[in-house]
């Protein structure tokens, strides 16, 4: 298969991915699309080092579960924590931030 | 042990005394306190006397001697040490101001008995005694200016000793300023000549002067200007003199010690220290002499018409220091110092008398109010007098020499210096004038309602307490004087000081008698070798003719105040009516306050209301509150983009990097 086919998907899913995070307003959706987009982006990562011939994109795609990984359990944390406090879980009523 | 380790000794004991006395404040008692501050400088003169016999060891040409303890500065070709020049100036110094101080001491043990500051004052003065042996000792520009600068503040902080009282304060800060604006003109000074020279030791300095400078150079005149500056403000010679009348707001031990005997005279022994650069600049050295003799002059008219005790002595002070500038600035340097010694010694004992009477007036100063105490207190007015024998030059007494001496020197040295000399002898005339004046009007008479009260009962007038500028009504307690005074009569440390110091005053002159002892001159000209100034000597012939001038002239003057204030006292009052414009100038001290208030205080303050009111709110604001608006506007324009919501946040995230991607690609193909 040509790499064509892994980029487009690759670039669907990214698309997906940054389309739930400008849409969906519920903190859990935006964290899964944001997994969305951090593995569109290990796709490509993968390809192109199979197109290339050697192990290092895979080594990046690995490293960039880990840190999704990490980044998960600090957003869930997050959002354990925002449910805790008893604040509303949407992200355009969290806005205290508003300079 | 060598002299310099005296010296060191000399200057540690005043320092100890203070310390002690300054920490134990709370557990010492009062009388230990001023024991312990007596005694440390006590110790102080043993040292001295201890540097002057190893130095009479020696070689007359091998008497000087550095030393120092540690380096104090030492980077970028600055080598300032902690070190002292020991010579015979600088012995001679140590030697007056540590035998002058020990009986001041003594004399403050019994008259400040009743002060609530009794610690506190003897903590001060000890302090001030360290100071003035730094200054005298130091060895190189910096730790004089050191010493310069601890005395002026030892001189604020006995100036307003008796902190509760605003005359008093008022008086220590105008004092303080103007001798700050002498310290600028010294620390100038020492930076001209370390930019010339390399060095701020004493000995090097001295030795390069005369190669580095040519005679009457522009840079070495202004060096000793910016020096006179220093000691015009420390010495109170015109303009920088209207400190010293107000600095009698003090105790009087302090009127006694720092502003007559030794303080005063650091301009003198600045000029006598620098001689060498003086002689190189003889610009400088006349406008310093010409500014003694108009001080002289000048201060001697006013003190003709003071009217309080302690303000007319002080003026007679500042006329005396004229004699000494003028002298040590026409080469007439041990002469200066012998009238130095000798006037440490008699306007000592005036003030300590004066302190003496006042304490008898329940503090009052005006002798308008005083007659009679020649009955009421023998040994105080026995004192006044002698002080004012040898004040007013009277023959055989210590003043009648040493002031002759300078005059004989102008006279010797000829040309304009005889017009000194003259000069010196009219001031003579009022120096005799003014200090008959207050003799004739305190001492004979009949008693007045005080000295009354003092012969029926043997005790003190008990006057309210009251400030003897302003009539003010005080309260006793701590930061003013005390309730009680103390007299000569019925305090035994006062009158031992007095007498001792009555001693000096009648013979300390018989040590420089012309063609019969040289004792003092022998001893200090060495010092002044490299001066050819110092080669000229009068002959014994012309001092002894300078000498009879000085006595008719004393006598002249002693008996027209007899007439004028004892046997016809309408006499003045005619003389006031006559001359009021010339009274005027006299009794409002020639205006000079008014003058500085006018030149410099005013414009002063304007700029500062201008700088307050106009540029500090104009431009300083302006400038302050234009950069807060221009932050904060530019801060409103990017707030907008600061929404709080994440998902527009991350719009203008992909936009971005959409938008970055999309150049990447077209500006690629």
């Amino acid at each position: 298969m040509s790499i064509e086919w892994y980029v487009v998907l690759s670039s669907l899913l990214f698309a997906v991915g940054a389309m739930g995070i400008l849409l969906r307003r519920s903190p859990v959706v935006i964290l899964l699309c944001l997994e969305l987009m951090l593995n569109a982006s290990n796709l490509a990562l993968v390809a192109f080092s199979r197109m290339v011939g050697n192990q290092q994109g895979q080594v990046f795609a690995v490293v960039v579960m880990v840190v999704a990984a990490c980044e998960v359990v600090v957003g869930l944390g997050l959002i354990v924590a925002i449910f805790r406090r008893k604040l509303p879980l949407d992200v355009d009523e969290l806005r205290e931030l508003r300079g | 042990m060598s002299a310099t380790a005296w010296a060191w000794l000399a200057l540690l004991m005043p320092l100890l005394g203070s310390l002690v006395i300054a920490l134990g404040f709370r557990v010492l008692p009062a009388r230990v306190a001023g024991a312990i501050g007596t005694a440390a400088i006590g110790l102080a003169f043993v040292c001295a006397i201890g540097a002057l016999l190893n130095l009479l060891g020696e070689d007359a040409e091998a008497r000087h001697h550095a030393s120092s303890l540690w380096d104090y500065a030492s980077a970028a070709g600055l080598d300032i040490k902690l070190g002292i020049y020991v010579d015979q100036l600088s012995v001679f110094m140590l030697l007056v101001v540590t035998g002058i101080s020990t009986l001041i001491h003594l004399y403050s043990f019994g008259y400040m008995q009743s002060d609530e500051g009794y610690r506190r004052f003897f903590s001060y003065l000890n302090f001030f005694v360290f100071s003035m042996l730094l200054l005298v000792l130091a060895g190189n520009f910096v730790l004089l200016i050191v010493g310069w600068a601890f005395v002026g503040f030892a001189s604020y902080a006995l100036i307003s000793f008796w902190y509760r009282r605003t005359t008093a304060t008022r008086a220590g800060m105008k004092a303080f300023v103007i001798n700050v604006v002498g310290d600028i003109g010294l620390v100038l000074a020492a930076f001209l000549i370390f930019r010339e020279l390399g060095t701020f030791e004493f000995g090097a300095v001295f030795a390069k002067a005369p190669e580095v400078f040519t005679q009457g150079g522009w840079t070495v005149t202004a060096i000793c200007l910016l020096l006179l500056v220093g000691a015009f403000a420390k010495s109170a010679q015109i303009p920088f003199h209207t400190w010293l009348p107000d600095a009698m707001e003090g105790p009087t031990p302090v009127s006694s010690l720092i502003h007559a005997a030794t303080m005063v005279t650091a301009g003198v022994y600045l000029i006598a220290r620098t001689h060498v650069l003086f002689y190189l600049a003889p610009t400088a050295a006349d406008i310093a002499a010409f500014t003694g003799l108009a001080t002289l002059l000048i201060a001697g008219t006013i003190a003709l018409t003071m009217t309080d005790l302690k303000r007319a002595i002080a003026y007679s002070t500042m006329s005396q220091i004229g004699y000494m500038i003028m002298g040590v600035s026409i080469g007439a340097y041990a002469q200066g110092l012998f009238h130095l010694m000798t006037h440490a010694f008699f306007k000592a004992l005036l003030f300590m008398a004066a302190g003496s009477i006042i304490s008898a007036m329940a503090n009052r100063q005006d002798i308008d109010r005083m007659s009679g105490f020649w009955r009421a207190m023998r040994f105080t007015s026995l004192m006044l007098l002698v002080g004012g024998l040898a004040l007013a030059a009277f023959p055989l007494t210590s003043g009648f020499f040493s002031k002759d001496s300078i005059l004989a020197y102008a006279e010797a040295r000829g040309g304009m210096y005889t017009w000194m000399a003259i000069g010196g002898y009219v001031g003579a005339l009022l120096t005799a004038l003014y200090t008959f004046r207050l003799i004739f009007r305190v001492l004979p008479g009949r008693p007045c309602e005080e000295a009354q009260h003092l012969i029926e009962t043997g005790e003190l007038y008990h006057g309210p307490a009251i400030n003897p500028a302003t009539e003010e009504l005080e309260d006793a307690e701590v930061g003013f004087p005390g309730a009680h005074h103390h007299i000569a009569e019925q305090s035994r440390p006062m009158a031992v000081a007095m007498a001792l110091l009555g001693f000096g005053a009648l013979f300390a002159g018989l040590i420089q008698v012309p063609g019969v002892d040289n004792v003092l001159f022998g001893f200090l000209d060495p010092a002044f070798a490299d001066s050819p100034l110092s080669e000229i000597h009068p002959s014994v012939g012309a001092e002894w003719r300078g000498l009879a001038i000085g006595a008719a002239i004393s006598l002249l003057g002693i008996a027209t105040a007899w007439l004028l204030w004892a046997r016809r006292p309408e006499l003045p009052g005619l003389f006031r009516a006559r001359l009021r414009p010339l009274y005027e100038l006299a009794v409002n001290k020639w205006y000079f306050d008014e003058a500085i208030d006018l030149v410099i205080v005013r414009p002063a303050l304007a700029i500062g209301r201008f700088a307050s009111s106009t540029f500090e709110r104009f431009v300083v604001d302006g400038l302050v509150n234009g950069t807060k608006e221009t932050g904060a506007g530019a801060g409103g324009i990017v707030r907008v983009v600061q929404s709080g919501f994440v998902r527009s946040y991350a719009l203008l995230l992909i936009a971005g990097f959409a938008g970055l991607a999309l150049y990447f690609l077209l500006s690629s193909s």
